[in-house]
């Protein structure tokens, strides 16, 4: 299994979702070794095989990787070169990790014995397709997004796309998170839709510690939180959820909205919010980790997730477990799986500003929507989602 | 014998726009929705009486010619007539005429289609007898039977129907209530003396539900094979209640499923066997004696397989949304405006709660086709965004009367 990252050193959800899958799978008997393409420190494993450049075998190569695997329009645009072409790319350092990647996940198919490889999104996909033309062994390319998705609608990186395109084309299967990024595949990529599986992703369920005082003092004061929690940059919508934000604050005093995340329209949004003159009502954490993201789930009394193009979207998942309704605009795959959420288009921001007063001011809504909506999540285990992933891989 | 006795349910309500948190305390027309949508009355109005009621009634009127054994039982909410007078006036005629050849009986029920009994007796009392004007005015008859609601039945509801002067009411054929017994005669409910029409909910879903249910071992479903099972009664009942909305014939099972074709036929081949016949409702009264007393102390109805009212006041949002409904039952009634009591009437009808039905989601199940909003809670949060400017409104009214008393 090659993916591009792995908790703790996640910086989204594709890294949770790795870890969920390749533990659900594991749990089944089946062995993972899970390649990364550089060594990364503190990650231990009881259930894989982690294999990394430089500490399992020797190699040549050296990784000081800054590469992040959500890149958008401005953190890769300069890599635009055509990946095969290998004259072409000296010098570009995104080119040139891919294509290392690549070479390690050619040479880790020589040294260990399997039978299936499943490549992780575009940045693993090279690394995916050399396995497979070393070994002769059937390839799963899984997709958690496109670059459809990731620009937001503001224009496509040719060099992700063309990556994207061949790690499809030269895969035996292709799994697609929802059928919302089964559309996507089929309509831009050019991939017959028998080709493409549609496996959801699941949400791993932990017992919850009590809430904080601090939480509780805050609820006590009667103030009302609306909560964001994503990457800052257009894909998620964040623009969106100011705009209702501001509408709210025209209209009511006690509601408050925080945004957690980081990415590169944070000051922009700062910017913006500054303009809109609520900044006193709009907090910005940051990027949290598990604890610290598991007590603003809980503080919240609504979770937004106002995506523009969202393949799957596990945050709504997470709050719901955490007892915190969910308001997910229809152009996610989570909506295919949840019903009790309130969704709406990302952009008709007086409909999502509205739905947002209505559950604040009406208990029974809020209520009905967090016992119905948590039963929903928890029934989302990874374990039926690597249950269909073996499926696959036994028929490849 | 047996007596088929048809009683089709018609009913529309004034669906809620989508009346957004925005709207309250600036826009008071809650039930004039716009578009080609489910939310526009006026849409569902023309769209169901080009599929159903127009095609139906005339091929019913054309029966009724060729067939003068044949009889049918109508129950029409006072929301559906006044919406036929406003919007399709041919189908409110169509129905006229289906009445005026004496073979077709009318009922009475809650003229909002409202769970008002159990709420308040008065207001349930007070639109009861508002059903009973209309149709008098319209059809010129006076219901000698009364239906309640989503076929809500108990003992009490069976009194209250007594005491208004019925001479019969009508509920679902629960397995449990009849026990050993079969649906398919003449009872008595416990506590009042009048006639008790149960649902033989078998024979009638196999029509409303089933018909074009593929997995279905008696797909399709024919004519014969229908008849055959009404004959097979004979011996072991007097009467068979199909019972089932109107809706059935063109919107609930399309054209093509072929349901209009099997009603086309259906009279001719009961009738083919001597023994059967058809009745009304009242008819049934005056030719057939309560059999035995049926003892119902909880409400029943023709819903899901509970037969409850767990689709209606099921959850928390039904619960509350009705709470603070009927909360304005006082306030309402001594403001005394016309206007304000109609609408708040509106907002009663049952399916304005059932729209707020969580039950069976995910699985896909009946709920969802009968949901215009498409979610429980878009409805639950449309009703409330409007009922909470009705209240402003309201408080304004009363705030205004005091002071000109005063």
């Amino acid at each position: 299994m090659f993916g591009w990252e792995f908790p703790p050193h996640n910086s989204g959800g594709l890294g949770v979702a790795c870890y969920g899958l390749s533990k659900a799978i594991s749990k089944t008997g089946t062995k993972i070794i899970f390649v990364l393409p550089k060594k990364l420190k503190g990650i231990k494993s009881s259930f894989l095989k982690i294999v990394s450049p430089g500490t399992t075998y020797k190699t040549s190569y050296y990784f000081n990787s800054s590469i992040y695997p959500y890149a958008t329009s401005s953190t890769s645009q300069k890599a635009t070169s055509d990946f095969f072409k290998f004259a072409d790319i000296k010098g570009n350092s995104l080119v040139e990790e891919v294509l290392r990647y690549a070479s390690f996940g050619g040479e880790v198919a020589k040294k260990e014995k399997f039978d299936v490889i499943h490549a992780h999104d575009w940045l693993s996909f090279g690394a995916g397709l050399q396995a497979k033309k070393e070994s002769g062994k059937p390839l799963v390319a899984h997709v958690h997004a496109t670059e459809f998705d990731r620009g937001g609608g503001t224009g496509i990186n040719p060099f992700v796309y063309r990556l994207e395109r061949k790690g499809m084309e030269g895969a035996d299967k292709v799994i697609a998170v929802s059928n919302f990024t089964k559309e996507l595949i089929v309509k831009h990529y050019g991939i017959s839709p028998e080709k493409v599986e549609v496996v959801h992703n699941g949400i791993d369920f932990t017992e919850k510690e009590e809430l904080s005082e601090n939480i509780h003092k805050v609820k006590e004061a009667g103030k009302k939180i609306v909560l964001f929690v994503g990457r800052l940059t257009l894909q998620k919508g964040p623009d969106y959820f100011i705009k209702a934000a501001k509408r709210i604050c025209d209209f009511s005093e006690d509601i408050y909205f925080v945004i957690s995340g980081s990415g590169d329209m944070e000051y922009q949004l700062i910017e913006e919010v500054a303009r809109m003159g609520i900044s006193d009502k709009v907090l910005f954490t940051g990027f949290l980790r598990e604890k610290g993201l598991s007590e603003i789930y809980r503080t919240a009394d609504l979770f937004v997730m106002p995506s523009v193009s969202e393949p799957f979207g596990i945050t709504p998942l997470e709050s719901l477990i955490n007892g915190t309704p969910v308001l997910i605009s229809n152009q996610s795959g989570v909506s295919e799986v949840i019903t009790h959420a309130l969704k709406v288009d990302f952009w008709d921001v007086d409909d999502m500003a509205g739905k947002i007063l209505a559950t604040l001011n009406y208990g029974s809504l809020s209520d009905c929507l967090v016992e119905n909506g948590r039963k929903e999540a928890e029934k989302l285990t990874w374990d039926s989602a690597a249950e269909k992933c073996i499926s696959i891989y036994n028929n490849v | 014998m047996p007596s088929v006795c048809f009683y089709f349910q018609v009913h529309q309500p004034y669906r809620i726009k989508k009346y957004t948190f925005f709207d309250i305390g600036k826009d008071s027309s809650y039930f004039e929705g716009e578009g080609e949508n489910n939310l526009n009355n006026r849409f569902v109005m023309e769209k169901v009486a080009r599929k159903c009621y127009l095609p139906t009634n005339k091929m019913l009127f054309n029966l009724l010619k060729k067939h003068p054994e044949l009889r049918f039982t109508f129950s029409f909410s006072g929301t559906v007539l006044e919406q036929m007078e406003r919007y399709t006036p041919k189908v409110l005629d169509s129905f006229r005429d289906l009445v005026s050849t004496g073979r077709v009986e009318v009922l009475a029920e809650t003229y909002y289609h409202s769970l008002s009994f159990l709420y308040s007796k008065e207001e349930f009392r007070k639109q009861v007898s508002m059903s009973r004007e209309k149709i008098k005015e319209l059809f010129a008859v006076e219901p000698r039977v009364f239906r309640c609601t989503e076929l809500a039945y108990s003992n009490e509801i069976a009194k209250e129907a007594e005491e208004m002067g019925f001479e019969g009411i009508l509920g679902e054929g629960v397995d449990h209530i009849l026990g050993w017994r079969n649906p398919n005669f003449l009872y008595k409910p416990k506590g009042s003396s009048i006639g008790l029409f149960l649902k033989n909910y078998r024979l009638s879903d196999d029509i409303a539900f089933r018909f074009s249910e593929r997995s279905w071992k008696e797909h399709p479903l024919t004519a014969e094979k229908f008849a055959r099972w009404v004959s097979d009664v004979n011996g072991n009942g007097e009467i068979i209640n199909l019972f089932m909305d109107y809706e059935t014939f063109g919107e609930h099972q399309w054209e093509e499923t072929g349901i209009f074709n099997f009603l086309e036929v259906l009279p001719e081949k009961i009738l083919e066997n001597q023994d059967n016949n058809f009745s009304t409702l009242s008819e049934s009264i005056d030719r057939y004696q309560t059999r035995d007393e049926v003892d119902v102390p909880y409400i029943t109805s023709w819903a899901d397989t509970e037969r409850d009212l767990s689709a209606w006041v099921g959850n928390d949002m039904q619960k509350d949304a009705l709470k603070k409904l009927y909360d304005l039952e006082r306030d309402v009634v001594s403001v005394g405006d016309e206007e304000m009591i109609d609408c708040w009437r509106k907002f009663q009808t049952s399916d304005q709660v059932y729209y707020m039905s969580t039950k069976g989601m995910g699985d896909g199940t009946v709920h969802n086709y009968f949901n215009p909003y498409g979610s429980p809670y878009d409805a639950f949060i449309y009703f409330t965004n409007a009922l909470s400017d009705f209240k402003l409104k309201l408080e304004e009214k009363k705030t205004n009367k005091d002071f000109s008393k005063s």
